[in-house]
């Protein structure tokens, strides 16, 4: 990419640039930010053909899928910005007691400054512009560094993105590692980082430095428990939407996507015999012709989930699919039924259409199989039994839980979308993306006019039994002490 | 007990991590999680504040030589109200937040659900060494956490009495305390934890953030910077310089991570130094500086050729006593010393300029402070300032009582901090707040699904706009 031959100076310079700009004021104006908002708009409306080939080169993603998961969604999600932007920047009161007269308090957002947006190859247009809209709405100057994993999309941006918005305040810089970790050196007032949990702790790291805060949005094995269920609509329903959660979205390379099912026993045959049904419907005889699977993004990761089926073990317990071909880059969609625990399959996120069913001899033994290990992005449960939805709630940690679906909370504005412990730390979408990107300042108003005399020294037992009486919130006491009624603790014990 | 174990073994990593461990155990059974638990504890607290209010004042005195009014108010009451608060407002708190779903995955229901973060670090302050330490862990407990709080080895006197009163009040499977200094501090930090809550410096807040890096552990970092006072003309000056006075000096003798650290004014406010000294503070209202360390560092800020000629006030000063008198300077250089670091004492700059608006951006070229305050009755000058200077916390017309507000979020932004907390923002940042979404089976949209069509791509268009005249229209095939 031609930014990983910038000169260091220059790289620092531009971003001065962009600092100055900050500071002039002009990203803090609300026409600007709507200004920016509306820019965004309308790249997605006039070069949405464009992002549909770029995508569809980078992962073989069919316009359905893209528009489902990455401009459609956009679009939501900047009008909802739009529409939210007044109310959001006007901040809140904040209560105060009585006794504190003459006073007002308000949270007043204010923007960070200058903030740096890292995104992720398996929607490289969603997982770009999404952070960028917070960014935007907040009134931050930004830099993008989208992924060079995904090149189409990654010109795509740098190319569109001067021509929609401020070239001034947003820039977007390509590269690979290289100009990630200089970028990472910089100072920024923020990063918002989308990926891996090891490059994350790298961005932390650096982070650390100059203390600045981070949102990291990373992954993990998203678990979906499927109960009994009795009714044969519920089942179809149930599985249509675990395989599309985990098959036709990017292919299984979805930081939210099913990594595994656990399921009873006694229900595993049945679940099986109606996924390898629904498969069939899905992506017909041959699903390598079908338009309906993406690609896995590069070589390395074929290779990675390739390797994941070599265990023999692991690839005996293939019960539909397994056949690969390098050079599309295409995995058939897979179900392996109880694979080894250790093997790599179980221990890692897959990120990819392999799908392993775990069987248990009760479906409450899901809980304690999610809590033995790290606390996923998202659980997905399939059941109508109201104990077992209360237990998973209560029991279990992750991001978020979903009953009866997967990936559909991505879509709800009023819910945060984040990580807990190895998946994340930070949230964002909705009214959370521009909360991530400001910094809600408090804000105290006094009149001259009043003021609690007894604040000041020198100080003595009467104006101390009168903080005593205010920080109570006893008014009466206040009287009763300005007026000489009410002695003092101290005089009441007799010191 | 954790403090008696220190005298027996050097509590190092091995240590840390089976205390780790043990609190694990602990919130992994579930006991922190019940609404009865959290209040217990927290009246738990209440109880000990309030049956050894003499014993937390000995030991700041102790430690600080804080006058008993400020012990009694800045720490045992504060702490009392944010207990209270606490108690009064956990069920609310702990209960689900319901929000509302739209057009797109009809037909669902969402709310937000506050949980436990698991088991959290506070590592504490030595200037306000009661208040500081269990302000955060009020936070901690209402959230339903399992809770090591590491208080400042700067303050020790304070730091053994919580460890004894801690131990005898509280849930000692849940809550510990371990006492320390760098050694201590290094084996807790290489733990996993699931919250770290720092009160310090950023220098320190540096190490903490690195370290909770390498296990992705999110971080409340509440340190400081120089909190500027912009005083304008036209004012009552007598009520601002009360407030700024008490701001300051009143506060630990400057020793507070909100105190005014420099004044800036016009020019033709000079007489605010013969203010001051109609207004001579006790000595034994005052707090001693807290060792010969930071003693030795505010002299130095004292001394220096630049400065030390524009002491307008002040500057006597004790080493045997550690005590710094009030001081005031004036017109210091912008280069100096004092006008580089926080002051964290009793010393008080002023600046002056031609024109009150250069002040703005003379807070804004250093590193944003945690807190800002500004005298003036100049409406535009106040809009301006609120508007235009990043901050922590700013106050119109006083200094320092924001801290008092529950309803306020208290912490910093860039060098002066990150997070926040008091009031509910304490129960926030301990807690995390999950998404559940609930669907039926009902409702769904085969164009979700493969295989895919340029028809569900309408569809989906339609779906996704939210508008029912554009779904039918595609329904129809019309789009």
């Amino acid at each position: 990419m031609e930014d990983e031959t910038k000169a260091p100076e220059e790289m620092e310079r531009e971003l001065e640039e962009m600092r100055e700009c900050y500071r002039s004021g002009r990203t803090m104006e609300a026409s600007w930010r709507k200004s920016q908002l509306k820019g965004l708009l309308r790249l997605l409306r006039e070069r949405e053909e464009e992002i549909f080939r770029a995508l569809h080169q980078d992962l073989g993603k069919h316009p359905a899928e893209a528009y489902r998961d990455e401009i459609g969604s956009l679009i939501k999600s900047v009008n909802y910005a739009l529409d939210g932007l007044k109310r959001w920047m006007s901040g809140n009161k904040a209560k105060l007691p009585r006794l504190a007269l003459l006073t007002t308090a308000k949270i007043l957002p204010e923007p960070l400054g200058l903030v740096l947006v890292i995104s992720s190859w398996n929607f490289p247009i969603g997982l770009s512009l999404e952070p960028l809209i917070g960014a935007l709405a907040a009134g931050n100057a930004v830099v993008l560094k989208p992924s060079e994993l995904a090149p189409e999309c990654s010109s795509l941006l740098a190319n569109a993105i001067p021509h929609y918005l401020d070239d001034k305040a947003v820039k977007v810089i390509q590269g690979g590692p290289g100009i990630g970790e200089r970028l990472l050196l910089q100072k920024w007032d923020k990063i918002f980082f989308t990926g891996s949990a090891r490059i994350g702790r790298k961005v932390i790291a650096a982070a650390a430095e100059h203390l600045t805060p981070v949102t990291l949005e990373l992954g993990g094995k998203c678990p979906a428990v499927i109960d009994t269920l009795s009714s044969s609509f519920d089942r179809k329903v149930a599985v249509q939407r675990v395989l599309g959660a985990k098959f036709s979205s990017s292919a299984g390379q979805i930081c939210i996507g099913v990594d595994y099912v656990l399921v009873e026993k006694k229900f595993s045959s049945s679940l099986v015999e109606l996924m390898k049904m629904m498969m069939k419907k899905m992506f017909g005889e041959n699903p390598r012709e079908s338009q309906s699977v993406a690609r896995i993004v590069n070589k390395h990761h074929f290779l990675r989930l390739r390797s994941l089926l070599l265990d023999p073990l692991v690839k005996s317990s293939i019960v539909y699919g397994g056949s690969m071909d390098e050079e599309s880059l295409f995995i058939e969609p897979t179900i392996l039924m109880d694979p080894p625990l250790q093997a790599a399959i179980m221990m890692d996120e897959i990120f990819g259409p392999l799908l392993p069913i775990v069987t248990l001899n009760k479906i409450e033994d899901s809980i304690e199989f999610i809590n033995s290990r790290p606390k996923p992005l998202a659980i997905y449960v399939f059941t109508k039994d109201e104990p077992l939805r209360r237990s998973m709630v209560s029991k279990t940690s992750s991001g978020s839980i979903v009953f009866n679906d997967a990936i559909v909370q991505c879509l709800v504005d009023t819910l945060p979308f984040g990580g807990i412990g190895e998946s994340g730390m930070g949230r964002y979408h909705g009214k959370f993306s521009f909360d991530t990107f400001s910094h809600q300042k408090a804000v105290m108003r006094r009149s001259f006019l009043v003021d609690v005399w007894f604040r000041f020294p020198p100080w003595n037992d009467h104006k101390l039994q009168l903080f005593r009486s205010s920080y109570h919130y006893d008014y009466l006491g206040i009287v009763l002490t300005v007026l000489g009624l009410k002695r003092t603790n101290r005089a009441s014990k007799g010191i | 007990m954790a403090g008696e174990d220190k005298k027996q073994q050097p509590f190092d990593s091995k240590a840390a991590s089976s205390l780790v461990a043990e609190l694990r155990g602990a919130f992994a059974s579930g006991t922190t999680r019940s609404y009865q638990w959290r209040e217990s504890q927290l009246r738990g607290l209440l109880r000990m504040t309030d049956e050894h209010e003499q014993d937390i004042v000995a030991a700041l005195r102790s430690d600080l030589g804080k006058p008993e009014l400020e012990s009694v108010l800045y720490e045992a009451a504060m702490l009392r109200n944010s207990c209270k608060f606490a108690l009064k407002e956990l069920q609310r708190w702990m209960m689900p937040e319901k929000v509302k779903t739209s057009l797109t995955t009809f037909p669902s229901s969402a709310e937000i659900v506050s949980e436990p973060l698991g088991v959290v670090l506070i590592i504490s302050a030595w200037n306000y060494p009661y208040l500081l330490s269990l302000d955060p862990v009020v936070g901690a407990i209402a959230a339903g956490n399992a809770v090591v709080l590491k208080p400042s080895e700067i303050a020790p006197a304070t730091s053994a009495l919580l460890a004894k009163l801690l131990g005898e009040y509280m849930d000692s499977s849940s809550i510990r305390v371990v006492e320390g200094a760098v050694p201590e501090t290094t084996a807790l930090l290489e733990q996993k934890w699931d919250k770290i809550f720092y009160t310090g410096n950023g220098r320190v807040g540096r190490i903490v953030m690195a370290a909770a890096a390498k296990h992705l552990t999110p971080v409340v970092l509440e340190l400081g910077g120089k909190s500027p006072v912009v005083v304008d003309s036209g004012i009552n000056l007598q009520i601002a310089c009360r407030r700024i006075i008490v701001g300051k000096w009143g506060n630990n003798n400057g020793q507070a991570c909100i105190a005014s650290d420099y004044i800036i004014t016009t020019k033709d406010l000079n007489e605010l130094e013969t203010f001051y000294g109609k207004n001579p503070l006790e000595s034994k209202d005052l707090s001693r500086i807290v060792n010969s360390d930071h003693f030795t560092r505010l002299t130095k800020l004292l001394d220096e050729d630049k400065v030390s000629k524009k002491v307008v006030y002040g500057g006597e000063r004790d080493p045997t006593k550690l005590q710094i008198a009030p001081t005031i300077l004036l017109d210091v250089p912008r280069d100096s010393l004092i006008m580089n670091e926080e002051i964290f004492g009793p010393l008080l700059p002023i600046l002056t300029v031609d024109k009150l608006e250069e002040s703005f951006d003379i807070i804004n070229s250093g590193a944003k402070p945690l807190a800002a305050y500004i005298f003036t009755n100049d409406k535009k000058l106040k809009e301006h300032f609120v508007n235009n200077v990043s901050a922590g916390g700013l106050v119109v017309n006083d200094t320092t009582v924001h801290l008092a507000v529950h309803a306020l979020p208290f912490g910093g932004v860039g060098e002066s901090g990150i997070g926040a907390y008091h009031g509910k923002f304490s129960f926030d940042a301990f807690s995390h707040k999950k998404a559940v979404v609930y669907r039926s089976f009902m409702g769904d949209a085969a164009i979700r699904y493969p295989p895919y069509t340029n028809g569900k791509l309408r569809l989906m268009k339609a779906l996704l706009g939210g508008s029912i005249l554009g779904i039918l229209r595609a329904l129809f095939g019309r789009s």
